[in-house]
């Protein structure tokens, strides 16, 4: 027999994301999608739809809204959901604020980007969710490299890395106590460069700020950010007009841009390739310290 | 497609590296990354400043993988790290593994999915007994192509001699394993030599530098073709107007190769049919083997849940509440209980599992049996008998990595607690 059973990267890293959605689905009560509008989360939102066809997701989506968002990113997110027959669910910082739950950061530099742990934490809880599906990437921080696919939270929504459940071969173990719940991560091992080749051989639709375009921006610590409604000046800076497009869509107070002129999905994967900056280099919220996704993770972040 | 179908359409790597403290394993990861180009400049500029701070006189590769607060102070590697690099032919994902503390469970961890295994040896001290217990866990858990990396080449003068007589004691032990394919390389992961470029320090030995081996290797035959075997992970049941009657079996392929006509017979029930479709989200496709997720269609209405099995009436698994097997034990809570109950996790089933016996226990740096001293300790290695609630369907880890392991859950804090491999 001289035939070749052999599927290449694409596909394996498919075949395994949908193997976890699915069993996400089967050891789970009540797992929950969390969806962004990021091309992560847009991704997983794509598998989930491929896992159970012709049947829809068995998990609604829940965007934690910082309520500091591109608003080409919130159009997208409802019409996306809306079209894969998706039920979202919008849980809001705003209203952590407003109840006191959470307290918004001062001074020029201030982002809700951490306020969306308690939000994210209550959420869970007040829908006890027992499993939070995202988008997260070994390969984008050397935190999330220690990540497992189950994620075991204890009862305050706390990661201890350090005592992680082992995963070996395709078994994951997801039991746990009351009170407790699990993070997965489909796309733990898929890179930037997977994400974008996947999107454009499934011609999956994304928001536009992905894409190169004009937009008024202020440079603070090197790092672009939108001269948009959420940003309070400092002294001395000044916005003016660059060709930039986001690699990632988070809080856009601490969301970098970068010049480019790539317009298509093929520039894009052409810029990846020749990168010299993780595209987390643009996000102001991972510059605080060298821990700063490992302290936040802990905490209960994505 | 109109883009480089180089970087579309690749062949996928997954290898392991183990490494007793200060082989230079870390750095090792970072010169493949390095000089591949993978790591950033924003990631450079982070691990310079880290350097520096820290004292190190040449920019300290090793903190670009070790990723926590607390093994950046100490200096080590905590868990097992995944990393992800590319080059034009292939795409690697190292599972990294530190050399230390609970060793064992992490490379037993690393190595279950694993393809290939690098082993460094420091060129210095030649083959220590890390060396032979990492070469046995790569062996146990049936790692095809081992890979000997003599690293610190610079600090025995690049010397031939030298490099032949460490080859010379690991082939020794190895011909007490099983390991099909090894090969040997003299690296000095410091400098760089016959890393991703042949070293001119070394102009006498003939083969490829490591990245050239890694990127070639032949991996193909590694998974089972032969064998039918489909776990049930999920019923896909619409309940949708447009896919009323659609009844479909979602799974991984765990083995073997099915195709739209087959014969299939359904364990534990033992009905068969014949398949009628298999598919991939909207499209049908001709055949589906390991690893590929699709969903199955049947002719015939059969009552099937997740944890049953389907497979081919003329070659089955074996079916059985025994299993024979080698274990290794995760827990530093707890030694493990003879006559203790666990939870079984095996394919997409989960069944309890009794202790029935321990037979002996490895000593995994002489391979020497133990018979006197039964407690199973973490990271011991031990071979067990065990009496599962209901009969599993399985074939020996040495014919199948997927239906022949298992892990055991303890289920009062619901931990992993071991790895099994079934005999």
């Amino acid at each position: 027999m001289s035939v070749s059973y052999k599927i290449r990267h694409l596909e394996q890293l498919e075949s395994e994301a949908i193997f976890i959605l699915r069993e996400t689905a089967a050891q789970f009560e009540r797992p929950v999608i969390l969806f962004s509008g990021g091309k992560d989360s847009i991704v997983v939102a794509r598998l989930a739809q491929k896992a159970f066809w012709p049947a829809r997701p068995p998990m609604p989506f829940m965007h934690v809204d910082t309520g500091h968002n591109f608003k080409e990113t919130i159009e997208f997110r409802d019409q996306f959901i809306e079209d894969i027959g998706g039920e979202l669910i919008v849980a809001s910082v705003q209203d952590s604020i407003d109840q006191g739950r959470a307290v918004e950061e001062k001074g020029p530099n201030a982002s809700r980007n951490a306020l969306q742990t308690v939000t994210l934490l209550d959420a869970i809880e007040e829908n006890r969710f027992d499993a939070a599906v995202g988008g997260a990437r070994r390969d984008e921080e050397k935190a999330r490299a220690k990540e497992r696919f189950f994620s075991h939270r204890d009862e305050f929504g706390q990661w201890d890395p350090k005592n992680q459940r082992p995963e070996l071969w395709n078994l994951f173990n997801a039991r746990k106590s009351q009170g407790e719940h699990f993070r997965v991560f489909p796309l733990s091992n898929w890179t930037e460069m997977d994400v974008w080749q996947y999107i454009l051989r499934e011609e999956i639709p994304i928001p536009s700020i992905y894409f190169s375009h004009e937009r008024e921006v202020i440079e603070r610590d090197g790092v672009l950010l939108d001269n948009g409604e959420f940003l309070t000046l400092m002294e001395g800076e000044k916005a003016e007009k660059r060709i930039v497009r986001f690699r990632t869509v988070g809080d856009a107070t601490c969301t970098g841009a970068v010049e480019s002129t790539a317009d298509s999905l093929e520039k894009i994967i052409e810029e990846v390739a020749s990168a010299r900056q993780t595209e987390r280099g643009g996000r102001a919220d991972d510059k605080r310290s060298e821990s700063a996704m490992e302290d936040r993770k802990k905490e209960g972040y994505f | 497609m109109s883009t480089d179908d180089g970087y579309m359409d690749m062949d996928l790597l997954r290898f392991t590296t183990a490494g007793s403290v200060d082989d230079g394993k870390s750095t090792l990861i970072g010169r493949l990354m390095y000089d591949t180009k993978t790591i950033f400049e924003d990631q450079l500029e982070a691990i310079e400043r880290s350097s520096q701070q820290r004292g190190d006189a040449n920019v300290n590769l090793a903190l670009l993988t070790d990723g926590l607060r607390a093994e950046r102070e100490q200096g080590i590697t905590i868990d097992v790290a995944y990393r992800y690099f590319a080059t034009p032919k292939r795409k690697f994902i190292i599972a990294d593994t530190p050399g230390h503390i609970q060793y064992t469970r992490n490379m037993v961890t690393g190595a279950s999915t694993a393809n290939l295994a690098i082993i460094l040896i420091d060129a210095r001290k030649g083959v220590i007994e890390q060396t032979c217990r990492h070469s046995f866990i790569a062996s146990l858990l049936r790692i095809e192509h081992v890979v000997l990396c003599i690293n610190k080449m610079d600090l025995v003068d690049y010397s031939e001699d030298r490099y032949n007589e460490i080859v010379k004691q690991f082939t020794d032990f190895a011909s007490r394993l099983d390991i099909k394919e090894m090969t040997f390389i003299p690296i000095s992961a410091l400098h760089g030599d016959n890393v991703v470029n042949r070293s001119e320090n070394m102009p006498w030995y003939g083969g490829s530098p490591l990245l050239y081996h890694l990127e070639t290797v032949y991996v193909g035959s590694d998974a089972n073709h032969v064998d039918a075997r489909f776990p049930v992970q999920w019923v896909t049941r619409p309940h949708s107007e447009k896919y009323h009657d659609y009844r479909g079996y979602a799974g991984r392929v765990a083995g073997g190769v099915f195709k739209p006509g087959d014969e299939v017979t359904v364990l534990p029930s033992g009905f068969s049919s014949k398949i009628r479709s298999i598919d991939r989200f909207e499209e049908e496709v001709e055949e589906a083997f390991s690893p590929m997720s699709v969903a199955i269609r049947l002719e015939d209405e059969i009552d099937i849940s997740r944890g049953d099995m389907i497979v081919k009436p003329n070659n089955q698994p074996k079916v059985s509440q025994d299993i024979d097997a080698m274990i290794c034990w995760f827990s530093s809570d707890h030694t493990l209980q003879p006559r203790g109950k666990y939870i079984i996790r095996h394919t997409t089933k989960t069944a309890k599992a009794m202790v029935k016996g321990i037979q002996y226990k490895m000593d995994i740096n002489n391979l020497h049996k133990i018979e006197s001293d039964l407690t199973i300790g973490m990271n011991d290695i031990a071979r067990v008998q065990l009496r599962t609630s209901e009969p599993l369907f399985f074939d020996s880890y040495a014919k199948n990595r997927q239906t022949g392991s298992f892990v055991l859950v303890d289920a009062f804090s619901n931990k992993t607690v071991a790895a099994g491999m079934i005999r």
